[in-house]
């Protein structure tokens, strides 16, 4: 059984003038454990509005939404969320006391989480780092301590809202090799939204391709089989992989910009 | 300790400098005895901490400052954060803190007189008064500018609605608490000033209108000079602390 389902779920907001906007309409998802979600679509597409429905900051308006087959109605400790921006670092703590926030929450005994905290800040490269300030670090710097945090939290699950797209293009290529590596260290599932095709292509083992928005849904998956040579933007067989997603987004990216106008 | 040095450098070449002015001004320009040099002030300034008054004075103008602002803190932070979390309770307060908060300290001291008497109630009342306002208006104000994806981020580590409060939305308001105190601290200098003037039995206000009276123009200067003094300190003290707390990370300053 899939370790997320969402089947059928719509999400509908209501704008300050009182109409109304539907960013999903029957969106249907199955993620399963231990693999490398990523779902791309154009801006305005609604695929952050799909992740904050699996985070719990919002409801869906319909449709059920599962993990591990309980219903999904708050934010909780089983699924760690990784943002866009810095800002959701808290800038009063250490890097270390940002990464053991989660378990200090939760009750953790103060040498137990520290240890734990310590452990996941190696692992994503900051091991001499802990005592800094997030002012004091880089932007790639507080997006690995963003990741560390939310590992040392062990969820089931990695919800990363385009985590990387504020980072100049030689760190985000760092960090995406990076990421592979901790997710196959840890064996983690990650949910990984982006708008980046070569991003998605670099990560995923599945690609989800969304519909340009409003009430939008999956138009397809594409399975990615790629090994590690081959996820270079060089190899023949990731160019064939990224024509493939790209002939399938590109209707989408039109009508968006069509949209837009 | 370079930079602190060269900062301690700024101060004692900016304070010799003023004082230089100001001996200028009074030995050269004016030459009157309605504007004392600094020596002449200095002198009566021992001469009158030698006898007592002056620290008598400024001790009770600054028990009643400490008091006062302390209490004002004290009611205006935890109201502050209450209206900055509750809608409700901002809807509620705001017609008593938009209202009131219009209503001047000074204009208020008759009425305190009148409730309070001329002793340390009315003082200390004054001061919460001047007080509380800020501190709540700042405090409210930080609770509000707290970033979502903070408080997300708190909730999907597992963290529940009081944690989120405490760990969360409240040291994320320490920043712009301090920095409420700190006007108010100054405010809090113009208001038990301008009380002593009106009515007290001690104080520095009340050092100034007596100087006043007999026309002893250094002691006047004596006052102002130990006011500003007291000023400054207390809001370098101040910066100190918003600096240990929050100035490494905090964009307020």
């Amino acid at each position: 059984m899939a370790l997320v389902r969402l089947i059928g779920v719509s999400k509908t907001f209501r704008s300050m003038q009182g109409s109304d906007y539907v960013a999903v309409r029957d969106f249907a998802l199955d993620i399963e454990a231990g693999e490398f979600f990523c779902l791309l679509g154009t801006s305005g597409c609604g695929k952050t509005t799909v992740l904050n429905i699996i985070a719990g900051f919002e409801l869906a308006t319909s449709g059920s939404v599962e993990i591990a087959g309980r219903a999904i109605e708050s934010p909780g400790a089983d699924r760690g969320v990784v943002f866009q921006s810095d800002d959701s670092l808290y800038p009063w703590l250490s890097a270390l006391g940002n990464v053991e926030f989660g378990l200090r929450m939760r009750g953790l005994p103060r040498a137990e989480r520290l240890e734990q905290a310590q452990r996941y800040l190696d692992l994503v490269g900051l091991a001499g780092q802990g005592h800094k300030h997030p002012a004091e670090l880089s932007g790639g710097m507080k997006q690995r301590i963003q990741i560390a945090r939310v590992l040392a939290n062990e969820p089931q699950i990695l919800l990363m809202d385009e985590p990387f797209a504020a980072l100049d293009a030689h760190t985000r290529a760092a960090m995406q090799r990076e990421l592979i590596k901790i997710w196959r260290t840890t064996g983690k599932t990650v949910l990984f939204i982006t708008h980046d095709i070569e991003e998605a292509v670099i990560l995923a083992t599945r690609i989800g391709i969304m519909h340009a928005g409003p009430a939008s849904k999956l138009k397809g998956i594409i399975d990615v089989t790629l090994s590690d040579g081959e996820r270079d933007r060089t190899d023949d067989r990731f160019i064939a992989v990224y024509r493939q997603v790209h002939a399938m987004i590109r209707d989408e990216v039109a009508i968006a910009m069509q949209r837009a106008q | 300790m370079k930079r602190s040095l060269a900062r301690l450098g700024g101060y004692v070449i900016g304070f010799a400098s003023l004082f230089a002015l100001w001996h200028v001004a009074s030995v050269y320009l004016l030459n009157s005895v309605l504007f004392p040099p600094p020596g002449r002030v200095v002198a009566k300034a021992i001469e009158l901490a030698q006898d007592g008054t002056l620290w008598e004075n400024a001790r009770v103008s600054l028990e009643r400052i400490g008091l006062g602002f302390l209490l004002g803190s004290l009611i205006g932070i935890p109201v502050g954060l209450a209206i900055g979390s509750f809608d409700i309770v901002r809807r509620i307060l705001e017609p008593y803190t938009e209202f009131l908060r219009f209503i001047p300290a000074t204009a208020m001291i008759t009425v305190a007189v009148i409730w309070f008497g001329i002793g340390e109630g009315s003082k200390i009342f004054l001061i919460i008064y001047t007080t509380v306002f800020i501190v709540i208006i700042s405090t409210a104000a930080g609770v509000s500018a707290v970033t979502p994806n903070k408080i997300r981020a708190a909730r999907s580590l597992g963290a529940g609605r009081a944690q989120v409060f405490w760990y969360v939305a409240f040291p994320a308001t320490v920043p712009y608490i301090l920095t409420g105190m700190r006007l108010a601290m100054g405010n809090s200098f113009v208001t038990i000033i301008a009380a002593e003037l009106v009515a007290a039995n001690a104080g520095l206000g009340k050092m100034i209108w007596d100087a006043r009276l007999y026309m002893l123009v250094d002691q006047i200067f004596v006052a102002l000079l130990v006011l500003g003094l007291l000023g400054f300190t207390a809001d370098r003290l101040f910066r100190w602390g918003i600096y240990a707390f929050a100035g490494r990370y905090s964009p307020v300053t």
